[in-house]
Protein backbone atom coordinates (compact mmCIF):
# COMPACT_ATOMS: atom_id res chain seq x y z
CA UNK A 1 0.00 0.00 0.00
CA UNK A 2 1.03 3.75 -0.72
CA UNK A 3 0.00 6.91 0.19
CA UNK A 4 -2.19 6.81 -2.79
CA UNK A 5 -4.10 3.38 -1.98
CA UNK A 6 -4.31 4.99 1.81
CA UNK A 7 -6.25 8.04 0.48
CA UNK A 8 -8.07 5.97 -1.88
CA UNK A 9 -8.74 4.12 1.20
CA UNK A 10 -10.36 6.64 3.18
CA UNK A 11 -12.31 8.09 0.85
CA UNK A 12 -13.89 4.70 0.21
CA UNK A 13 -14.49 4.58 4.21
CA UNK A 14 -16.65 8.26 3.84
CA UNK A 15 -18.76 6.60 1.10
CA UNK A 16 -19.37 3.68 3.29
CA UNK A 17 -20.39 5.58 6.36
CA UNK A 18 -22.71 7.95 4.26
CA UNK A 19 -24.26 5.04 2.64
CA UNK A 20 -24.67 3.00 5.91
CA UNK A 21 -25.18 5.84 8.23
CA UNK A 22 -29.16 4.87 8.47
CA UNK A 23 -28.04 1.03 8.94
CA UNK A 24 -25.62 1.80 11.45
CA UNK A 25 -27.75 4.42 13.41
CA UNK A 26 -30.79 1.75 13.91
CA UNK A 27 -28.37 -1.16 14.70
CA UNK A 28 -27.37 1.83 17.66
CA UNK A 29 -31.30 2.78 18.36
CA UNK A 30 -31.77 -0.75 19.74
CA UNK A 31 -29.62 -1.35 21.79
CA UNK A 32 -27.38 1.98 22.59
CA UNK A 33 -27.83 5.44 22.42
CA UNK A 34 -29.06 6.00 18.14
CA UNK A 35 -26.26 8.40 17.22
CA UNK A 36 -23.48 5.47 15.59
CA UNK A 37 -24.18 6.30 12.11
CA UNK A 38 -24.52 10.04 12.34
CA UNK A 39 -21.53 9.92 14.40
CA UNK A 40 -19.43 8.53 12.06
CA UNK A 41 -20.49 9.91 9.02
CA UNK A 42 -20.04 13.45 10.44
CA UNK A 43 -16.39 12.35 11.39
CA UNK A 44 -15.59 10.99 8.42
CA UNK A 45 -17.49 14.09 6.52
CA UNK A 46 -14.99 16.35 8.42
CA UNK A 47 -12.12 13.89 6.95
CA UNK A 48 -13.52 14.45 3.38
CA UNK A 49 -13.60 18.59 4.08
CA UNK A 50 -10.12 18.26 5.08
CA UNK A 51 -8.68 15.81 1.95
CA UNK A 52 -6.76 18.52 0.26
CA UNK A 53 -4.79 18.82 3.38
CA UNK A 54 -4.24 15.36 3.86
CA UNK A 55 -2.87 14.43 0.69
CA UNK A 56 -0.02 16.61 1.09
CA UNK A 57 0.97 14.81 4.34
CA UNK A 58 3.15 11.49 4.35
CA UNK A 59 1.30 8.11 4.68
CA UNK A 60 1.22 7.69 8.72
CA UNK A 61 1.11 11.03 9.28
CA UNK A 62 -2.46 11.14 7.05
CA UNK A 63 -3.47 8.13 9.29
CA UNK A 64 -2.63 10.07 12.55
CA UNK A 65 -4.39 12.77 11.04
CA UNK A 66 -7.80 10.82 10.28
CA UNK A 67 -7.59 9.96 14.10
CA UNK A 68 -7.43 13.38 15.25
CA UNK A 69 -10.19 14.42 13.02
CA UNK A 70 -12.48 11.44 14.18
CA UNK A 71 -11.13 12.18 17.91
CA UNK A 72 -12.49 15.92 17.54
CA UNK A 73 -15.59 15.49 15.64
CA UNK A 74 -17.23 12.11 16.19
CA UNK A 75 -19.00 12.89 19.66
CA UNK A 76 -19.95 9.75 20.00
CA UNK A 77 -18.28 6.69 22.25
CA UNK A 78 -16.42 5.73 18.27
CA UNK A 79 -14.61 9.27 18.10
CA UNK A 80 -12.17 8.13 21.00
CA UNK A 81 -12.28 4.40 20.06
CA UNK A 82 -11.70 4.65 16.23
CA UNK A 83 -9.55 7.83 16.46
CA UNK A 84 -6.91 6.13 19.08
CA UNK A 85 -7.20 3.61 16.51
CA UNK A 86 -5.87 5.39 13.94
CA UNK A 87 -3.57 7.56 15.80
CA UNK A 88 -1.68 4.51 16.48
CA UNK A 89 -1.60 3.22 13.89
CA UNK A 90 -0.13 6.03 12.29
CA UNK A 91 2.60 6.53 14.84
CA UNK A 92 3.50 3.06 14.23
CA UNK A 93 3.83 3.32 10.61
CA UNK A 94 5.79 6.85 11.59
CA UNK A 95 8.38 7.09 8.29
CA UNK A 96 7.21 4.45 6.22
CA UNK A 97 6.00 5.14 2.60
CA UNK A 98 5.53 1.86 1.42
CA UNK A 99 3.70 -0.23 3.39
CA UNK A 100 4.02 -3.90 3.34
CA UNK A 101 0.96 -6.48 4.33
CA UNK A 102 3.48 -7.26 7.53
CA UNK A 103 3.52 -3.40 8.29
CA UNK A 104 -0.52 -3.47 7.98
CA UNK A 105 -0.45 -5.97 10.30
CA UNK A 106 1.31 -4.58 12.89
CA UNK A 107 0.00 -1.20 12.61
CA UNK A 108 -3.77 -3.00 13.06
CA UNK A 109 -2.26 -4.97 16.10
CA UNK A 110 -1.18 -1.29 17.77
CA UNK A 111 -4.22 -0.09 16.84
CA UNK A 112 -6.38 -2.70 18.63
CA UNK A 113 -4.07 -2.81 21.62
CA UNK A 114 -4.88 1.23 21.70
CA UNK A 115 -8.88 0.43 21.46
CA UNK A 116 -8.77 -2.17 24.47
CA UNK A 117 -6.63 0.44 26.69
CA UNK A 118 -9.19 3.55 25.68
CA UNK A 119 -12.33 1.28 26.37
CA UNK A 120 -10.86 -0.50 28.90
CA UNK A 121 -12.28 -3.85 26.86
CA UNK A 122 -11.25 -7.55 26.16
CA UNK A 123 -12.92 -9.59 23.57
CA UNK A 124 -16.62 -10.79 24.02
CA UNK A 125 -17.87 -8.08 25.20
CA UNK A 126 -19.88 -7.28 22.23
CA UNK A 127 -18.23 -4.43 20.86
CA UNK A 128 -16.01 -3.13 17.78
CA UNK A 129 -13.36 -5.73 19.13
CA UNK A 130 -14.98 -8.91 18.44
CA UNK A 131 -14.67 -8.02 14.82
CA UNK A 132 -11.23 -6.86 14.96
CA UNK A 133 -9.30 -9.03 16.77
CA UNK A 134 -10.75 -12.18 14.80
CA UNK A 135 -9.99 -10.56 11.58
CA UNK A 136 -6.66 -9.72 12.82
CA UNK A 137 -6.17 -13.35 13.69
CA UNK A 138 -7.77 -14.80 10.30
CA UNK A 139 -5.33 -12.71 8.35
CA UNK A 140 -2.14 -13.42 10.45
CA UNK A 141 -3.16 -17.13 10.08
CA UNK A 142 -3.74 -17.03 6.27
CA UNK A 143 -0.34 -14.64 5.87
CA UNK A 144 1.45 -16.99 7.26
CA UNK A 145 0.21 -20.15 5.70
CA UNK A 146 -0.13 -18.97 1.78
CA UNK A 147 1.80 -15.88 1.64
CA UNK A 148 -1.21 -14.24 -0.30
CA UNK A 149 -2.08 -10.74 0.32
CA UNK A 150 -5.92 -10.72 -1.50
CA UNK A 151 -6.51 -14.36 0.63
CA UNK A 152 -5.42 -12.86 3.65
CA UNK A 153 -7.72 -9.95 3.58
CA UNK A 154 -10.60 -12.21 2.05
CA UNK A 155 -9.70 -14.57 5.39
CA UNK A 156 -10.29 -11.48 7.73
CA UNK A 157 -13.11 -9.85 6.03
CA UNK A 158 -14.73 -12.69 6.56
CA UNK A 159 -13.70 -13.35 10.24
CA UNK A 160 -14.88 -9.60 10.95
CA UNK A 161 -18.26 -10.85 9.97
CA UNK A 162 -18.44 -13.63 11.42
CA UNK A 163 -17.50 -11.73 14.15
CA UNK A 164 -20.55 -9.75 13.46
CA UNK A 165 -22.74 -12.51 13.98
CA UNK A 166 -20.96 -13.47 17.37
CA UNK A 167 -22.06 -10.06 18.85
CA UNK A 168 -25.60 -11.05 18.52
CA UNK A 169 -25.35 -13.94 20.59
CA UNK A 170 -23.55 -12.00 23.61
CA UNK A 171 -24.54 -9.80 26.43
CA UNK A 172 -23.01 -6.45 26.18
CA UNK A 173 -21.11 -5.53 29.12
CA UNK A 174 -19.40 -2.45 27.57
CA UNK A 175 -21.36 1.18 26.99
CA UNK A 176 -24.61 2.08 26.68
CA UNK A 177 -25.81 -1.47 26.03
CA UNK A 178 -24.61 -3.11 29.22
CA UNK A 179 -27.43 -1.21 30.96
CA UNK A 180 -29.81 -3.49 28.69
CA UNK A 181 -27.96 -6.96 30.10
CA UNK A 182 -29.66 -9.99 28.52
CA UNK A 183 -31.88 -8.05 26.17
CA UNK A 184 -28.78 -7.06 24.13
CA UNK A 185 -28.63 -10.59 22.94
CA UNK A 186 -30.76 -11.02 19.91
CA UNK A 187 -29.38 -7.56 18.56
CA UNK A 188 -25.35 -7.21 16.53
CA UNK A 189 -23.14 -4.53 18.11
CA UNK A 190 -22.63 -1.43 15.92
CA UNK A 191 -19.41 -1.18 16.19
CA UNK A 192 -18.60 -4.41 15.33
CA UNK A 193 -20.66 -3.57 12.15
CA UNK A 194 -18.72 -0.05 11.39
CA UNK A 195 -15.73 -1.71 11.64
CA UNK A 196 -16.29 -4.31 8.93
CA UNK A 197 -17.11 -1.73 6.32
CA UNK A 198 -13.88 0.40 7.63
CA UNK A 199 -12.06 -3.12 6.99
CA UNK A 200 -13.58 -3.66 3.53
CA UNK A 201 -12.37 -0.13 2.53
CA UNK A 202 -9.16 -1.20 3.25
CA UNK A 203 -9.43 -4.31 1.73
CA UNK A 204 -10.64 -2.73 -1.31
CA UNK A 205 -6.45 -0.87 -1.51
CA UNK A 206 -4.65 -4.23 -1.25
CA UNK B 1 -9.33 27.11 45.25
CA UNK B 2 -9.54 24.42 43.06
CA UNK B 3 -12.33 24.54 40.06
CA UNK B 4 -14.37 22.42 38.41
CA UNK B 5 -15.44 20.77 34.44
CA UNK B 6 -18.80 19.02 34.37
CA UNK B 7 -18.89 16.83 31.48
CA UNK B 8 -21.80 15.36 29.96
CA UNK B 9 -23.46 14.01 27.01
CA UNK B 10 -26.40 16.32 27.72
CA UNK B 11 -25.92 20.24 27.34
CA UNK B 12 -28.83 20.83 29.56
CA UNK B 13 -27.65 18.25 32.56
CA UNK B 14 -24.07 19.57 32.74
CA UNK B 15 -25.51 22.96 33.12
CA UNK B 16 -27.75 21.97 35.90
CA UNK B 17 -24.99 20.32 37.47
CA UNK B 18 -22.58 23.52 37.25
CA UNK B 19 -25.71 25.44 38.52
CA UNK B 20 -26.94 23.10 41.52
CA UNK B 21 -23.11 23.25 43.04
CA UNK B 22 -24.13 27.37 43.31
CA UNK B 23 -26.70 26.53 46.56
CA UNK B 24 -23.56 25.90 48.33
CA UNK B 25 -20.44 26.67 47.01
CA UNK B 26 -21.34 30.12 44.93
CA UNK B 27 -17.83 31.09 44.54
CA UNK B 28 -16.36 27.80 43.11
CA UNK B 29 -15.67 27.96 39.38
CA UNK B 30 -17.77 25.40 37.74
CA UNK B 31 -17.99 25.14 33.95
CA UNK B 32 -20.13 22.53 31.80
CA UNK B 33 -19.13 21.04 28.56
CA UNK B 34 -22.56 19.04 27.76
CA UNK B 35 -23.33 17.69 24.43
CA UNK B 36 -22.21 19.02 21.65
CA UNK B 37 -21.59 22.35 19.60
CA UNK B 38 -25.06 22.31 18.16
CA UNK B 39 -26.35 21.77 21.43
CA UNK B 40 -27.35 17.63 20.81
CA UNK B 41 -26.73 14.90 22.31
CA UNK B 42 -22.47 13.67 22.99
CA UNK B 43 -19.57 14.81 24.29
CA UNK B 44 -17.03 17.06 22.20
CA UNK B 45 -13.44 17.35 22.56
CA UNK B 46 -13.41 21.14 21.76
CA UNK B 47 -15.73 22.12 24.65
CA UNK B 48 -14.24 20.01 27.39
CA UNK B 49 -10.83 21.54 26.24
CA UNK B 50 -12.12 24.94 26.30
CA UNK B 51 -13.91 24.36 29.85
CA UNK B 52 -10.67 23.15 30.88
CA UNK B 53 -8.84 26.14 30.08
CA UNK B 54 -11.66 28.61 31.00
CA UNK B 55 -11.80 26.21 34.79
CA UNK B 56 -7.77 26.47 34.55
CA UNK B 57 -6.15 27.34 38.08
CA UNK B 58 -2.76 26.42 39.58
CA UNK B 59 -4.88 25.20 42.22
CA UNK B 60 -5.88 22.24 40.36
CA UNK B 61 -8.97 21.57 38.17
CA UNK B 62 -11.39 18.30 38.95
CA UNK B 63 -13.13 17.16 35.74
CA UNK B 64 -16.57 14.66 36.44
CA UNK B 65 -18.14 13.07 34.05
CA UNK B 66 -20.85 11.43 33.40
CA UNK B 67 -20.35 7.59 31.13
CA UNK B 68 -18.82 6.40 27.88
CA UNK B 69 -17.54 8.97 25.51
CA UNK B 70 -17.72 11.47 28.14
CA UNK B 71 -15.02 9.60 30.06
CA UNK B 72 -12.88 8.79 26.54
CA UNK B 73 -13.22 12.34 25.06
CA UNK B 74 -12.11 14.00 28.85
CA UNK B 75 -9.02 11.39 29.15
CA UNK B 76 -7.34 12.27 25.58
CA UNK B 77 -8.03 15.83 26.30
CA UNK B 78 -6.31 15.51 29.74
CA UNK B 79 -3.73 13.67 27.87
CA UNK B 80 -2.73 16.65 25.66
CA UNK B 81 -2.11 18.69 28.48
CA UNK B 82 -0.09 16.27 30.40
CA UNK B 83 1.85 19.47 32.21
CA UNK B 84 -1.26 20.76 33.68
CA UNK B 85 -3.04 20.04 37.09
CA UNK B 86 -6.18 18.43 36.06
CA UNK B 87 -7.67 15.49 36.89
CA UNK B 88 -10.42 13.67 36.58
CA UNK B 89 -12.69 11.41 39.60
CA UNK B 90 -14.41 8.56 39.53
CA UNK B 91 -17.58 9.58 41.22
CA UNK B 92 -21.11 9.77 41.20
CA UNK B 93 -22.16 13.32 38.95
CA UNK B 94 -24.37 15.42 40.65
CA UNK B 95 -23.16 13.97 44.52
CA UNK B 96 -19.41 14.39 43.11
CA UNK B 97 -20.03 17.76 42.03
CA UNK B 98 -22.00 19.45 45.01
CA UNK B 99 -19.20 17.19 47.69
CA UNK B 100 -16.41 18.53 46.14
CA UNK B 101 -17.31 22.55 45.29
CA UNK B 102 -18.03 22.34 49.23
CA UNK B 103 -14.94 21.08 49.95
CA UNK B 104 -12.89 23.34 47.27
CA UNK B 105 -15.35 26.55 48.53
CA UNK B 106 -13.93 25.12 52.28
CA UNK B 107 -10.00 25.71 50.78
CA UNK B 108 -9.39 22.59 50.36
CA UNK B 109 -6.22 20.91 48.43
CA UNK B 110 -6.78 18.76 44.78
CA UNK B 111 -5.38 16.25 46.46
CA UNK B 112 -7.62 15.82 49.16
CA UNK B 113 -10.68 16.83 47.44
CA UNK B 114 -9.56 14.30 44.45
CA UNK B 115 -9.29 12.13 47.80
CA UNK B 116 -12.72 12.42 49.83
CA UNK B 117 -14.54 11.70 46.07
CA UNK B 118 -13.42 8.67 45.27
CA UNK B 119 -12.51 7.23 48.77
CA UNK B 120 -14.94 8.18 51.34
CA UNK B 121 -16.65 11.39 50.12
CA UNK B 122 -19.77 10.56 50.40
CA UNK B 123 -22.08 8.05 52.47
CA UNK B 124 -24.79 5.86 50.82
CA UNK B 125 -27.83 7.07 50.44
CA UNK B 126 -29.40 4.62 52.83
Amino acid sequence: MNKENIILAIDKMTDAMESQKEFLTELDIVIGDGDHGINMARGFGEIKKKRDLLTVMDAADIIKNVGMILVATVGGASGPLYGTAFMKAGTFLKGKEELSFQDFLEAFQSAIEGVMARGKAVEGEKTMLDAMLPAKRAMEKEWQLTGDVKKSVEAGLAAAKEGVEYTKTIIATKGRASYLGERSIGHQDPGATSFTFLLEAIASQM
Amino acid sequence: MVSFVIVSHSRLLAESVADFTKIMADQVTVIPAGGLEDGSFGTSYQLISDAIEKAYTEDGVLVLMDMGSAVMTAEMVLESMADRKVKMVDCPLVEGAVAGTIDAAGGLSVETIYRNLTDSGYVNKF
